[in-house]
């Protein structure tokens, strides 16, 4: 009690650091927005991405239990098992998928996936590619809306 | 390999007349669908021709859920055929033995049905992730289109063939067509090491026990990730089934698809062909403290009570289970009435051993054989099984998200014996 600190936090807007837009290259072209799960380790979505219901469950992964249905889903690429492709195909036709998915570099494993899903299904995620300086700076963006070959930085 | 950095520019691939024909439909429905997504894979891999393939194995042949299925019997019933000898990886389902296990009879129907469909096309059923080991195997410098994580990486490393990392869906694709995007580890200039792994201070006991080169592989994997590594420093000259668990657990824990050992695998005659007379981008040492520690991070149970031992992932080889028959010999005795004893191969490999007699001592034991399949390919396992020992990374890699289990890592010696005492049990080795 009156005691008065002139460091007392005061609630005031500071603009957000760091781009708002950066651009990449649309393998999936399209329009979606969800909150960002963005790791810097790859995942194998074979016993790594439970198709039924979305949930990261590869225990090891940094995104261990967070559900990817409906998130952007920012990964640097899969790794391991060829059986990757058919899990995404087969969350995309459950509706179980990410709504969008980013990754440093094409991914082969999601490409073809996402390929497979046009020819069969009608909804498919945006999938883009991003160089690694975008990689890097779109970590800290808490939601994300991708067109096209754009991601925009949402709140 | 998935291309790392900037996204591939694309845009100037050149199609073949046969490829514009196939697109075209000239060759019918289903060779027109395989190109047209073949056609847009090189293309955002930026490939700038395609190439003829002599081979094919099919990872798309296990069954993970219906989108997989319909894609098949879309092809089988476009009429599809594959167009070069095409083996067929495990499926999601033992048609011989699926009725002693948990398998859900509407997962048997579907899985079966994926089968008769990859079936139809004309292609050979090895039902085997180690299509290596049969008389199917490829050539020195064939170009071929291999799905199948611890397959690729072993035809690519052990024979010289050269293939990517073939996905699901594209192997099948490439198999139709007889075509595959001229890219990555097709190429002579991508498949030099960019990597040197220097292993230091392993004894010849130590390289010789069957539990090292998992744990290697794993270190390998979780290092090199996509890139081809050469290892430099092991004191002893691998075999085949040590390369095998080597290159599968590599493909697990990382995306490591070509791996070269100086005078061992046949693009490196020494360790300066292998680098291509280039510097290495990096060089890793590592030592029996690092080897420990990967072999931890494998060995996540370290004690306790078990519900399963399972062996064989890969698939086991004939040579495989003429070693656990000898060890069963050796030790006698049975598998405790709480742990089941497991060991998964193919329906080919499990015809020899038996008519070799390798199948008694693991009868005798108390063991059961699945074939065609794998623990985490088919949910067999009844819901209590949750405490798994193996001699296999690959099954310890995967293990714990796919089947929510708890898994032990040991060698054969180990594994039998902690079957027959019913929980985990240590055994003196060259680790300690």
């Amino acid at each position: 009690m009156g005691l008065k600190s002139d460091a007392a936090p005061r609630p005031v807007s500071v603009p957000v650091p760091g781009p708002v837009r950066l651009v990449g290259r649309a393998v999936i072209a399209g329009e979606a927005e969800g909150p960002l799960l963005h790791s810097g380790e790859p995942l194998s979505f074979w016993g790594g991405y439970d198709a039924e219901t979305g949930r990261i469950m590869d225990l090891r992964h940094p995104l261990a239990g967070e559900n990817g249905a409906g998130s952007v889903l920012a990964l640097p690429a899969t790794r391991g098992s060829s059986t990757t492709a058919a899990v995404l195909l087969e969350a995309i036709r459950r509706g179980t998928a990410p709504a969008a998915l980013i990754t440093l570099g094409v991914d082969a494993f999601l490409s073809l996936a996402s390929f497979v899903a046009e020819e069969m299904y009608d909804r498919v995620p945006p999938l883009v590619a991003v160089d690694e300086e975008a990689f890097r700076a779109l970590a800290g963006w808490p939601r994300l809306a991708v067109c096209g070959g754009e991601l925009f930085r949402r709140e | 390999m998935t291309a790392a950095g900037t996204a591939a520019s694309g845009g100037a691939l050149r199609l073949g007349e046969r490829d514009r024909a196939f697109l075209a439909g000239e060759a019918g429905e289903a060779t027109r669908l395989a190109m047209r997504i073949l056609t847009r894979m090189a293309e955002v891999r930026g490939a700038e021709a395609m190439l003829d393939i002599e081979r094919a194995h099919i990872d798309s042949t296990i069954y993970v859920g219906d989108a997989g299925l319909e894609f098949a019997e879309r092809l089988a019933g476009l009429g599809a055929r594959v167009r070069v000898p095409s083996t067929l990886n495990v499926s999601g389902l033992d048609e011989f033995h699926w009725r002693e296990w948990a398998v859900p009879a509407e997962w048997a129907e579907k899985s079966a049905r994926q089968m008769r469909a990859y079936e139809s096309l004309g292609t050979i059923p090895t039902w085997t992730c180690a299509p290596y080991q049969t008389e199917e195997a490829p050539r020195f410098g064939q170009q071929i289109a291999w799905g199948e994580s611890n397959a690729v990486v072993f035809a690519n490393s052990v024979i010289g063939a050269r293939t990517e990392r073939y996905p699901d869906l594209l192997d099948i694709c490439c198999a139709v067509t007889g075509r595959a995007p001229a890219v990555g580890l097709h190429l002579e200039e991508n498949r030099l090491a960019t990597r040197v792994l220097e292993v230091r201070g392993v004894s010849e006991a130590l390289a010789e026990a069957d539990d090292f080169y998992p744990v290697l592989g794993h270190l390998l994997g979780l290092w090199a990730e996509n890139e081809p590594a050469v290892i430099v420093g092991l004191p002893r000259k691998p075999t085949e089934d040590q390369l095998k668990a080597l290159g599968a657990a590599a493909a697990s824990s990382g995306a490591v698809a070509l791996f070269h050992i100086p005078g061992v695998t046949p693009e490196a005659p020494d360790l300066a062909q292998a680098l291509g007379g280039r510097a290495p981008r990096e060089r890793r040492s590592v030592g029996l403290e690092d080897l420990r520690a990967a072999r931890a991070e494998l060995n996540r149970r370290a004690e306790g009570d078990l519900d399963l031992v399972a062996l064989g992932s890969p698939h086991f080889s004939f040579a495989d289970f003429g070693k656990l028959a000898a060890a069963l010999r050796e030790r006698g005795g049975e598998r405790h009435p709480a742990c089941r004893f497991l060991v998964t191969t193919s329906r080919a490999v499990a015809a020899l051993a038996d008519r070799a007699g390798l199948l008694e001592p693991l009868q005798a034991f108390g063991g059961q054989v699945t074939v065609d399949t794998c623990i985490l390919a088919t949910p067999m396992l009844p819901a209590g099984v949750r405490r798994l020992m193996t001699n296999s990374a690959k099954y310890a890699w995967y293990a714990p998200g796919l089947l929510d289990a708890e898994v032990a890592f040991g060698s054969l010696g180990e594994c039998i014996a902690s079957a027959t005492a019913g929980r985990v049990v240590r055994e003196p080795s060259p680790w300690d």
